[in-house]
């Protein structure tokens, strides 16, 4: 039995997530007593991929096909079941992120096998194969049972901690045998570059209606940056057009779980909080000191966002003159 | 050309959930069981493609799994507008269970489009539409912002960690959409409400499956430590703190 892990890379380069779910995987193998092969779709250069060995893959696939140039669900998809049944896999682990929604159900139905979406831990139990994942929007935890003899979970981001763990890793090359021609015709690429994404940022500052202004969004932007985090808003903001839809979060935008959570001037509705309760540390700001944002918060400031954030920046310049 | 939006069942997005049965179902009591909120924004977009006649969309039609109890979440989905509704008469056991029956209910109404939001705002599984396009091998668009036609061919935003790609596809397909699809849900009006009775809802018996999965237990996530307030005029103790407590800056 094996356990493959697919490690989706940006332009040749992994991201903390990849070595997340690697580390994540080789915790599952541990548990099962499995070697963990993880498979990226290439190209990606030597050094790179034994990045992955340093989190415990003890065979790294890099598979490259002119049918692959471009991210088509299915045909990924092809490539990761082709693998897990060649491979005799019996987990496969997948981010939870754009691609990773994409292609596991699509692999959960080629292979009839159970999927668990958005685990954040190990498996509870091997036999019979339990694990918890959130649920309710993240109101609640579901322990979840695998029937299946394969089962296929996605690894909720920054839910794992790294772990060293070195193997002397072998690194194959794969060529998969692709039937149908991508369905998918990219007509146009728009990309943001060089900019932090919020659902990789370990800080993020986020902004709501409290801000009363989108130009006050400076003394949000200035915060982020020298934090080195990225900046984001409530469901209000964006729909007024203060702020792009891409910095929503919350249940229908985006939901995020970094190690820091500012929220200025954003009350906390249910909907809100969904997207970011899994935070490791929440601090909010809002003159209402009702708020339902502080319930979830471990530090709070009772005061005027627009107030208390310029007071912060020069808290945080003060620190880092010391 | 013909839509299928797939509708999901779920408690109001505010409900605070609760347990019963030691934990392994949810209990309903006072629960506002309202049409998951992707599928709803999903719904409203097919009905602005319907709505502008040189798309030729002849129909939207609304497919649900589930039993009877869930009628009036279908009904209100052809209040804000759709022409019809399947629904499927078992229980939604498990993701992959669900796609399995309205896979059939594709093949059997023949439609060219399939829309799905990203998750249910119960199960979070963001499974059923992939299912559906991986069991029918069909054509497949994740994290979908924006839909529209181009002379009878879907033009597609598709979101990518960093950036966004414009994208068609060949019919049948599926799309399975999110934040961006469409801005505001469509809201039923007396009109509609009235209407919605005389719509027709086909009910169909379920094909043999068996689910994959089962919830074991639910658990509600203990509450945070009660939050620890800072003097507003001291911001400098909440950046000591975040340093030197928390250790996260």
């Amino acid at each position: 039995m094996s356990l493959l892990v697919y490690t989706e890379n940006w332009n040749g380069k992994f991201k903390k997530l990849s070595l997340e779910l690697v580390s994540y995987a080789s915790g599952v193998g541990e548990i099962m007593n499995s070697d963990v092969i993880a498979l990226t779709i290439g190209p990606v250069e030597e050094d790179e991929l034994m990045r992955l060995a340093e989190y415990g893959a003890s065979r790294i696939i890099v598979a490259e096909h002119d049918a692959l140039k471009e991210y088509d669900t299915l045909t990924y998809a092809s490539v990761i079941t082709q693998l897990a049944e060649k491979e005799g896999s019996d987990v496969i682990v997948l981010a939870n992120n754009n691609q990773g929604k994409g292609v596991a159900p699509v692999i959960a139905a080629r292979l009839a096998a159970g999927l668990a979406a958005g685990v954040t831990g190990l498996p509870v139990s091997v036999d019979p194969f339990r694990i918890d994942k959130r649920a309710y929007s993240g109101n609640a935890m579901a322990r979840l049972e695998i029937k299946t003899a394969v089962r296929i979970l996605t690894l909720a981001q920054n839910s794992y901690d790294l772990k060293s763990n070195r193997r002397d890793a072998v690194i194959e090359k794969y060529q998969p045998v692709i039937e149908n021609s991508p369905a998918i015709k990219i007509e146009d690429v728009q990309r943001q570059e060089g900019k932090l994404l919020l659902t990789d940022a370990e800080i993020v500052v986020s902004g709501g209606r409290g801000m009363k202004s989108p130009d006050n969004w400076v003394h949000i932007e200035e915060l982020a940056s020298l934090l080195g985090g990225a900046t984001a808003c409530s469901r209000p903001v964006s729909d007024e057009g203060w702020r792009p839809h891409g910095e929503h979060t919350g249940q229908t935008g985006k939901v995020i779980a970094p190690n820091l959570y500012i929220a200025a001037g954003i009350s906390g509705a249910t909907q809100h909080i969904a997207g970011v309760s899994s935070s490791k540390y929440i601090v909010a700001i809002n003159s209402d000191k009702d708020a339902p944002i502080f319930e979830v918060a471990q530090y709070g400031i009772v005061g005027d966002a627009l107030k208390v954030l310029p007071a912060l920046v020069a808290a945080v310049k003060a620190a880092k003159n010391d | 050309m013909k839509i299928l939006v797939c509708i999901s069942n779920v408690p109001d997005t505010t409900t605070r959930v609760k347990f019963t049965e030691g934990n392994r179902n949810l209990d309903s009591t006072g629960v506002q069981w309202v049409i998951n909120p992707w599928d709803e924004l999903s719904l409203t977009r097919a009905l602005e493609l319907k709505d502008n006649a040189s798309n030729g969309i002849s129909s939207v039609t609304v497919a649900h799994v589930g039993p009877a109890s869930s009628e009036p979440t279908i009904r209100k989905a052809l209040a804000i507008g759709a022409d019809d509704a399947v629904r499927v008469n078992c229980d939604a056991s498990d993701s992959y269970s669900v796609a399995l029956q309205l896979a059939e209910v594709v093949k059997e109404g023949g439609y060219d489009i399939v829309m799905c939001g990203i998750e249910s705002s119960d199960h979070n599984g963001s499974s059923v539409g992939g299912m559906i396009a991986g069991l029918l091998d069909v054509p497949l668009v994740s994290a979908v912002s924006s839909l529209d036609l181009r002379g009878g061919e879907p033009l597609i935003s598709r979101e990518m960690d960093g950036g966004r790609e414009i994208v068609t596809t060949s019919l049948p397909m599926v799309a399975v959409v999110q934040k961006g699809i469409a801005k505001e849900p469509r809201i039923a009006a007396m009109r509609g409400i009235m209407m919605a009775r005389s719509k027709p809802v086909k009910v169909v018996e379920p094909v043999d499956t068996a689910a994959l999965t089962e919830v074991i237990e639910y658990e509600i996530p203990a509450p945070r430590a009660a939050c620890r307030f800072i003097d507003p005029e001291n911001a400098a103790e909440l950046i000591f703190l975040l340093q030197n407590e928390a250790k996260i800056i």
